[in-house]
């Protein structure tokens, strides 16, 4: 199945929830909606699930109009956030709910009925549990068997609202894991809405980022966070360092460091570029564009290395980040003085001063020289070795 | 150490000990007392005068109709209150306020105004006086005024009980039943209802017990037409404004042991399924 | 319209609507209709009247009064039932509702058998002069009974949820017993406090059963206002009666309201909070 929602628009009480907003998606595909609360991609999942409706726009499943049917026509399977278990029925009946309830022509004998409630319960790895209430399992219990539910009737289309939101940070992770076999297994188009940034970029095929109502970009985990669209994508997906660009005699700098190649253009209100910590490189030549950093503290998290940087001539604390073994072996210690320099950076010039909402261009800028990049930006970065591109957003 | 490990010093345990006391001995005196002596009022002539006192012909008649008028007012008011707490609970609409005020508004009516608004509108010089005289249908100083005055004053029980609860509850389930294809009785019967029943049977515990009890608003659109129109609380007032003490509070000792075994469904109630009740403030009146 | 999502709410508005208009409006529309009827003359003749004065000051005079000392020792109670542990406090905390689930009948005969003049109690409390059956103070007493539940029931939740740390708080600045009790806690219980007030007074205007059996009915002394409107009914006095209902209501209305301003007020900080 495709669907294909085009300009949907929700307002509750004056304030907009949806704001124009179109999507397509592929059948089979694992799309996240990920947005902070309030960014409207609830709404849009219930009003896939028919429990709300917009005020505009349409909604079309392979050509028909989704929106026509009632929640209960339409086959969505629904997982809600705090997975609505019917606290009177036992884990059994609670699969067994979407079957029981069809009218007497397509309603399965009780022996089918129960046949396919064990097999579910097997899927999500809860056999024996049929007979308990809902109130006697853990968090990661109940959610699958809200997920063996919302399967029971065998949806063309899974929604899941927050489905790891309740539970603790262990559980999340073994669930995640399982949750992306089990899609791989069933190949459901599956729409699931998270605020958590790294449960999307690891779960999803495509990530569609929200804000106040719009969607920032739509597009793959790589894409998202390599090639963020907007100003807003770049703050709100990963870790990244603001700069205050300046544009004067025809080139874009940030103090000593020049983003050569990029045309400096004096008609832009703002222009600022964000850097990944993993995209700043440490001791770097004298004879390269670059700043002289002081290391103020070194926070060690495991693997990796989180250093704060005091730039004095931009007057400026950045992040870097490096493996944490590199610490000791290129001597690193609070107080020490090197060379930094970003190895890539995203550009935005803003129509309008701190107005991150709009602008006017955007491009991906990389270091001219020798410093390797990143394996992971070299893979899906479009600047081309040695010399930057300018690319121009739609 | 835990807070409650703690002893305080021991003039502080003295000025518990007093309180506790204090609020104890106002407990007896204030509660027990009346209760104790419904009882030893009723039995002062011995086991015999109490139980030929309850057979009596008027007696019995007054049990049958305050039972009978429990058995129509009481499912009525069900229905009302999970309608209105559906409504009330589920639905955001205009006038919403106002009607949540109406449906609290016989709560703070006196008794007395319940009964008096009816004998406006259907006593002899009512509103539709002339017209039920014309066609003989008694609805005043008869069983439907006492049904009409009763529902009246216990119409808010049953949906008091349900409107917090289910506020609390939230409607996902009632949600995840429609997406997994349930229709609108279905949802109702498999999942709302069970979720609501013992919040219900608490509302329908405390309407009964008011339909029951009830005294100042049936008093006025009853007429006093012994083995007719009194009911149990009607009865025990003739009979003590006919100085038979013995017999009035022989009738009581009955609605006194309904207030008891009221009391003890309903502790048992808030203690099995506490959370299912949600809060239990008094009913109002 | 936006479409509904959950089903029913034409039904159960229609339903509703029409109960409501059938067993609470259109009676009410009848009082407010049959009350006009006697006219501002009547109404000023009605109010003029001295015995209606005394029953009107009784009922609306004693029921505050009532109010006032079931908020004194429902807060008493409910403090002893939620932070006590002694034994028999569960059959205690159950008693506290029987005012409420003993008809007003039984309790109106109970206590006027306990504080008549030759009654248990009462027969204790003549020889020094003090007559509570029969006159206002037994009113009073009837009216404390049935409102008593009220105060408590409501404070009840609201004390049991209450930080216990913000005590230690103030006991670890330097505050006594007291002080931390008129300081800390109190405070945040008056919003409850009001509601309880206001609901225990609201029942006590209001009480017809339990009242008029003690209060000896004694017109210009210890008769209520209820029990005039019966007396203008049994006269056949329907204006009469109807208009002082009307009076009655709006009165409790005003009075109700006067309250929850007030209760708003004592709570501004929880609504700042938000």
């Amino acid at each position: 199945m495709t669907l294909q929602l085009s300009h949907l628009s929700r307002r509750f009480a004056g304030i907009p929830a949806l704001d124009d907003v179109s999507l397509a998606m592929a059948p089979g595909e694992f799309l996240a909606l990920l947005g902070s609360s309030g960014s409207g991609k609830t709404t849009l999942l219930r009003i896939l699930a028919g429990l709300d409706y917009p005020d505009a726009g349409t909604a079309q499943l392979d050509g028909r109009d989704f929106l026509a049917a009632e929640a209960r026509e339409r086959k969505v399977g629904l997982v809600f956030q705090h997975y609505a278990l019917f606290r009177h029925l036992t884990v059994a009946e609670n699969v067994a709910f979407g079957l029981r309830v069809r009218s007497r022509k397509s309603r399965p004998s009780n022996a089918a009925i129960n046949e396919r409630v064990g097999q579910l319960l097997k899927r999500v790895q809860l056999e024996g549990y049929g007979r308990r209430y809902p109130a006697q399992l853990s968090g990661g219990q109940r959610q699958r068997v809200a997920l063996a539910r919302a399967l029971a009737v065998e949806p063309s289309l899974l929604l899941l609202d927050e489905p790891f939101g309740a539970l603790d940070a262990q559980v999340r992770v073994t669930l995640r894991r399982w949750l992306r076999e089990l899609h791989e297994e069933l190949k459901l188009t599956t729409v699931f809405v998270t605020h958590d940034q790294e449960e999307a970029l690891e779960l999803a095929d495509r990530i569609a980022v929200m804000n106040h109502g719009r969607i920032e970009q739509v597009g793959t985990p790589e894409a998202i966070y390599q090639q963020p669209a907007t100003p807003f994508v770049c703050e709100f997906i990963g870790k990244m360092n603001k700069l205050a660009v300046t544009s004067a005699d025809g080139r874009l700098s940030v103090g000593d460091w020049v983003l050569d190649g990029l045309p400096g253009n004096d008609h832009h209100a703002q222009v600022v570029a964000y850097v990944r910590p993993e995209h700043l490189s440490l001791g770097v030549a004298e004879t390269r564009p670059g700043w002289t950093a002081r290391l103020r503290h070194v926070y060690l998290a495991g693997s990796v290395a989180h250093l704060e940087l005091h730039i004095p001539s931009i007057g400026q604390t950045l992040e870097a980040d490096v493996g944490g073994e590199d610490v000791a072996r290129l001597g690193l210690q609070v107080g020490a003085e090197f060379r930094v320099a970003p190895r890539s950076a995203v550009v935005f010039a803003l129509g309008e001063p701190e107005g991150s909402q709009s602008f006017e261009e955007r491009w991906f800028w990389q270091a001219a020289d020798a410093v390797p990049p990143a394996p992971r930006a070299t893979s899906v970065s479009p600047i081309g070795e040695g010399r930057a591109r300018a690319g121009r957003c739609s | 150490m835990s807070r409650l490990d703690r002893q305080p010093p021991w003039p502080r345990r003295i000025g518990r000990g007093l309180l506790g006391l204090l609020a104890v001995g106002f407990l007896s005196v204030f509660l027990l007392l009346p209760l104790a002596v419904v009882f030893v009022e009723a039995l002062r002539q011995g086991v015999h005068a109490y139980l030929s006192s309850i057979g009596q012909h008027e007696a019995l008649a007054a049990i049958r109709l305050t039972l009978l008028v429990a058995v129509i007012s009481v499912p009525l008011n069900v229905l009302f209150g999970v309608a209105a707490a559906w409504l009330m609970a589920r639905f955001e609409f205009r006038g919403k306020a106002l009607l949540g005020a109406f449906i609290d508004l016989p709560f703070s009516v006196s008794p007395v105004i319940s009964g008096l608004v009816y004998v406006l509108l259907f006593g002899a010089q009512g509103w539709f006086g002339p017209w039920l005289g014309a066609h003989d249908i008694k609805i005043i100083f008869a069983v439907p005024g006492l049904v009409l005055a009763t529902i009246f004053i216990t119409l808010p029980f049953v949906a008091r009980e349900l409107i917090p609860l289910m506020q609390s509850q939230g409607s996902d389930e009632e949600e995840a039943a429609r997406v997994l294809g349930a229709g609108g009785w279905q949802m109702f019967f498999r999942v709302t209802l069970p979720n609501i029943r013992w919040a219900l049977l608490y509302g329908v515990l405390l309407c009964n017990a008011r339909a029951m009890g009830e005294f100042g608003a049936v008093s006025v659109v009853s007429g006093h037409i012994r083995g007719l129109t009194t009911t149990m609380p009607l009865e025990v007032e003739m009979r003590y404004n006919e100085y038979d003490y013995v017999g009035a509070f022989a009738v009581a000792t009955l609605l006194a042991l309904l207030a008891l075994l009221t009391l003890a469904i309903k502790t048992l109630l808030e203690w099995r399924y506490g959370d299912e009740i949600a809060a239990h403030a008094p009913g109002g009146h | 319209m936006r479409r509904r999502i959950l089903p029913g709410f034409g039904l159960s508005l229609g339903y509703a609507l029409t109960y409501l208009g059938l067993i609470v409006l259109l009676p009410l529309a009848a009082l407010a209709w049959k009350a006009s009827g006697i006219g501002i003359g009547g109404m000023l003749h009605l109010l003029g009247s001295p015995r209606t004065l005394a029953a009107l000051r009784l009922s609306f005079a004693g029921a505050m009064l009532a109010a006032v000392i079931n908020a004194g020792f429902g807060l008493l109670v409910a403090w002893v039932l939620v932070r006590y542990r002694f034994p028999g406090r569960r059959l205690f905390d159950a008693l506290v509702d029987l005012p409420f689930a003993l008809p007003t009948a039984v309790a109106g005969i109970a206590l006027t058998a306990l504080y008549a003049p030759n009654g248990w109690l009462g027969r204790w409390l003549t020889p020094w002069g003090i007559q509570i059956a029969y006159a206002p103070p037994g009113v009073i007493l009837a009216m404390v009974f049935v409102g008593f539940p009220f105060v408590v029931r409501t404070l009840q939740p609201v004390l049991a949820s209450l930080d216990r740390d913000v005590e230690e708080a103030a006991e670890s600045l330097g505050a006594s017993h007291l002080q931390t009790f008129f300081r800390v806690i109190l405070p945040v219980l008056v919003p409850t406090l009001l509601t309880g007030f206001a609901l225990a007074l609201a029942r006590a205007v209001g009480e017809y059963g339990s009242v008029i059996f003690i209060a000896g009915n004694i017109p210009m002394r210890s008769e209520i206002a209820p029990l005039l409107i019966v007396e203008k009914l049994e006269e056949f006095d329907y204006a009469g009666a109807a208009a002082l209902g009307m009076v009655m209501l709006l009165a409790s209305f005003a009075l109700l309201i006067l309250i929850s301003r007030l209760q708003r007020w004592s709570g501004r900080w929880a609504e700042l909070q938000r």
